[in-house]
């Protein structure tokens, strides 16, 4: 029978305020939801981190507050190591899933994708709502292994086994904390298909009129994307929860071999493999560096072009690239476990693949020069941090085909190189477009505009700190600095490091405090900043022509009529130097 | 068990809400897509899902190959059974076909029938299989954990495998229930039959892999 024929769903504006604020099936609400739980969740894991750099350098002083918060793992105020890896794990696993892969995604595509494509919502609205409140589930489960017995998992956001597969034996932490470990992060692969499945669905159906998809804004190819690879690997990290769930709760061996002996006692286990995890998790693993950084791609690109006032450089060639690196994505994870004992040959067919992502990396990042040559910059905060975001692109990309040759690996793996390497690039460069999306959009969000000087002072304090504290890893690393060590001032080889252990930590003391000036300029402007227009930015896609912020409905009874691609900047003869979407000339 | 978690809410909501849609005159520029959201919506969920449980056959695969001497219990009686089980469930995807059928020739009536028929046969096959299992726990003592033949991977894989499927199935059932609740008091179309349907043929395809790969080349004949 024919679909439900006729007009758009217009819903009643007067709800309550549950149903308004909290258990709302408005995009714009749930991507406000996801924004707000990423600002919350980054706050946390800032303050793990700066507590952590505290305790690399200064191992032997006393904390009174570590005391009050961790009697267990700081007695008389001294950081235990088993404290410093929980910190690090949780640290880890709230930066990567609640951080960086639920903003892009969550936030910003819940919010932006119905309105670049004109549609009124996502195509299951409910099933929306359902992915935010497991998402968050999933984030309360996660906190709560701070508050049980034991406290947090030690394993690291990789959680291999067998460490993570014994239970309690293994340390504290590895009980009942480890155990909300994977239940939360079963609950997020669950959230994340259900927002992938929506965000597919809604891309292919719900494009209003004349929206093709080679006139989508790059923005929408990004979520796009990001959503099918979300798709393919949230399926197995769930699949590896579960039987790592098993291992723990119900005594199979799926990842434990037979003779291992944990703190003295022999465990019945046998016929399983802990590899068997790693090439369940690092197919997800590798996949997710890209969940989290293509929808900043799509942003950067949209943002570089607003402020040069000019077209994306080949649109076409970033939507080519995308998709390949979207595919590549699954065929390099091997490059996460050069020195797991794999055969040489699989190694080099690894890193030949893994390096191929090099050239459609290189694509983009032309592709972004070109789109900002000759243009006349506008540098706004917004353009700012997208610049920064190139820059750290090109920094981290480099160290990554470093670590791509097995040879050079060998050496690298598990030194501080590697944690310099995917903090410069998916850390510092997803949260830098995330940063250029909320100056970018903040306007059409809360109908106000953010502060630009201090945005300003805020990124340039910003750009200095991730690069002061991100370079000298590498070069701890080179010098052989292990990572997700708790105590370095115990090897000599590592003495000679401990100046720059500290100007590292300090760095990273003051790049934390810097973002305080981001939580007020956001608050402030929330509700004090100036009235924002229509489109302040003078920009093309189809969100800048409704009022800020958007009513309910979005475009209404009005789908709106889509007459040219995303990016007519500086068209030769018109009368203004931009040309909207659903303008015909 | 982390299945149906996602498939319950998932399929309860995927009925239940309304999606909006632009307009009547939808023309984002030729659409290769236009099935509508909700089997679109479905055919994502049953790639996400074929990844899961293409996971857990890797897993046994490599089990099965990494420990030498591996079990094969399933004797005359079990394959019997199991192929019954296959054909019950093979009769389930012909009689939700006649539904989807029924629904799009307008045939309300006939479709809560073959859609009960379904649910019938998806009863049968999980009690099959519970009896199945039951032999295995007690007469052949194998559990999650432990078997007889010490490999202990053996009843792991099995019933995760297994279990996972028929947890599918159950909510499987439970799912067509409510379509032939919601078809009898006049409510959904043949969109929502049909999209129903691709679930039910996909638990019936991920066992066209299970029987043969865990019951057939295990058997002892
Ligand atoms: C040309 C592109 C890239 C190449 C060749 C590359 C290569 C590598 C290699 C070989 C490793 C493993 C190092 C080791 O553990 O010894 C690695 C680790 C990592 N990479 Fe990349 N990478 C690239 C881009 C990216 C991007 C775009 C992201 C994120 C957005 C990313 C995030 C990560 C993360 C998170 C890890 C470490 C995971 C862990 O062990 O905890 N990489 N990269
Ligand atoms: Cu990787």
């Amino acid at each position: 029978m024919a679909a439900p024929a006729g007009r758009p769903k217009v819903t009643n504006m007067n709800h309550g305020f549950l149903r308004r604020y909290l258990f709302s099936t408005d995009h714009k609400t749930i991507g406000l939801q996801y924004i707000t739980l990423s600002i919350f969740a980054a706050f946390v894991g800032i303050a793990l981190s700066v507590l952590m750099r505290f305790h690399l350098v200064y191992p032997e002083s006393r904390w009174r507050l570590l005391e009050t918060l961790w009697p267990d793992g700081a007695p008389g105020g001294v950081m235990t190591p088993e404290l410093y890896l929980s910190l690090m794990t949780m640290h880890g696993t709230i930066m990567v899933f609640f951080l960086l892969t639920t903003v892009p995604q969550g936030g910003f595509g819940n919010y932006f994708l119905p309105l670049q494509i004109g549609a009124a919502d996502m195509a299951f609205p409910r099933l929306n709502m359902l992915s935010f409140w497991t998402t968050f589930l999933s984030f309360v489960v996660l906190c709560a292994a701070f508050f049980v017995e034991g406290g947090a998992p030690l394993a690291g956001w990789t959680a291999y086994p067998p460490l993570s597969a014994v239970g309690q034996i293994a340390g504290p932490g590895q009980g009942l904390g480890q155990t909300l470990w994977v239940l939360s992060i079963a609950l997020f692969c669950i959230a994340s298909l259900m927002g992938a499945i929506n965000f597919i669905t809604t891309t292919l159906e719900l494009r209003t009129r004349g929206m093709s998809l080679l006139r989508m804004p790059l923005t929408c190819w990004g979520w796009f994307t990001t959503a099918i690879i979300s798709l393919f690997a949230f399926g197995v990290l769930l699949a590896g929860g579960v039987l790592l769930l098993l291992d723990r709760e119900a005594g199979t061996s799926f990842f434990l071999p037979a003779g291992l002996m944990i703190n003295d006692k022999l465990l019945a286990n046998k016929g399983g493999s802990p590899l068997l995890f790693q090439h369940l998790f690092w197919f997800f693993g590798h996949p997710e560096v890209y969940i989290a950084i293509l929808p900043g791609m799509g942003a950067v690109s949209t943002i570089l072009a607003t402020f040069s006032r000019k077209p994306v450089f080949g649109y076409r060639a970033m939507i080519w690239a995308m998709l390949i690196i979207g595919f590549l994505s699954f065929v390099v994870w091997g490059h996460h476990m050069f020195i797991s004992g794999m055969s040489p040959y699989s190694s080099i067919a690894f890193s030949l693949l893994t390096v191929t992502v090099g050239v459609p990396s290189a694509i983009k990042t032309f592709n972004w020069l070109g789109t900002i040559w000759g243009g006349s910059l506008r540098l706004t905060t917004a353009m700012l941090f997208a610049l920064g975001f190139v820059s750290v692109f090109i920094s981290g990309g480099l160290t990554g085909l470093i670590l791509g040759q097995p040879a050079l690996d060998s050496y690298f793996h598990d030194t501080y190189f590697v944690v310099g390497h995917f903090h410069m690039i998916m850390g510092v460069a997803t949260v830098f477009a995330a940063f250029a999306a909320t100056f970018y959009w903040f306007p059409k969000m809360r109908g106000r505009m953010m502060n630009e000087t201090l945005g300003r002072i805020h990124f340039y304090l910003t750009f200095i700190g991730v690069y002061a504290i991100f370079i000298p890893m590498h070069f701890a690393g080179i010098a052989g600095n292990p990572r997700r060590y708790a105590d370095f001032a115990q090897f000599d080889f590592l003495k000679d490091l401990s100046f720059l252990h500290k100007a590292t930590t300090h760095a990273a003391f003051f790049t934390a405090a810097v973002q305080l000036l981001f939580l007020f300029n956001f608050l402030w402007s929330w509700w004090k900043g100036p009235k924002a227009g229509q489109n302040p930015w003078h920009a093309t896609t189809l969100e800048w022509t409704l009022p800020s912020p958007p009513p309910e409905e979005n475009f209404g009874h009005n789908p709106p009529q889509v007459h040219r691609g995303p990016y007519d900047y500086s068209l030769p003869g018109a009368p203004k130097d931009f040309l909207m979407q659903q303008e015909e000339r | 068990m982390g299945l149906p978690a996602v498939a319950i809410p998932f399929l309860g909501k995927l009925i239940l809400s309304t999606h909006t849609q632009p307009d009547t005159t939808w023309a984002g520029g030729g659409s290769p897509f236009a099935i509508g959201s909700k089997p679109l919506g479905m055919w994502l969920f049953v790639v996400s899902d074929a990844l899961t449980f293409s996971t857990f056959l890797v897993i046994y695969t490599y089990a099965r190959l990494s420990n030498p001497g591996w079990p094969s219990p399933f004797g005359p009686s079990s394959i019997a059974q199991a192929t019954l089980m296959t054909f019950v469930l093979l009769t389930s995807s012909y009689t939700m076909a006649l539904a989807v059928n029924a629904m799009k020739t307008g045939r309300r009536g006939r479709a809560v029938r073959m859609l009960l028929a379904t649910v019938g046969l998806g009863l049968a096959f999980v009690g099959l299989h519970i009896a199945e299992w039951m032999h295995l726990i007690r007469v052949e003592g194998v559990t999650l954990a432990a078997n007889p033949w010490n490999q202990p991977l053996f009843g792991a894989t099995f019933f995760t495998l297994t279990g996972l499927h028929m947890a599918h199935v159950a909510a499987g059932v439970l799912y067509l229930a409510i379509v032939a609740a919601a078809l009898s008091r006049n409510k959904l179309d043949a969109h929502d039959v049909e999209t129903s349907g691709l679930y039910w043929h996909f638990v019936d395809l991920v066992w066209m892999f299970i029987f043969p790969l865990v019951y057939l080349m295990s058997a002892k004949l």
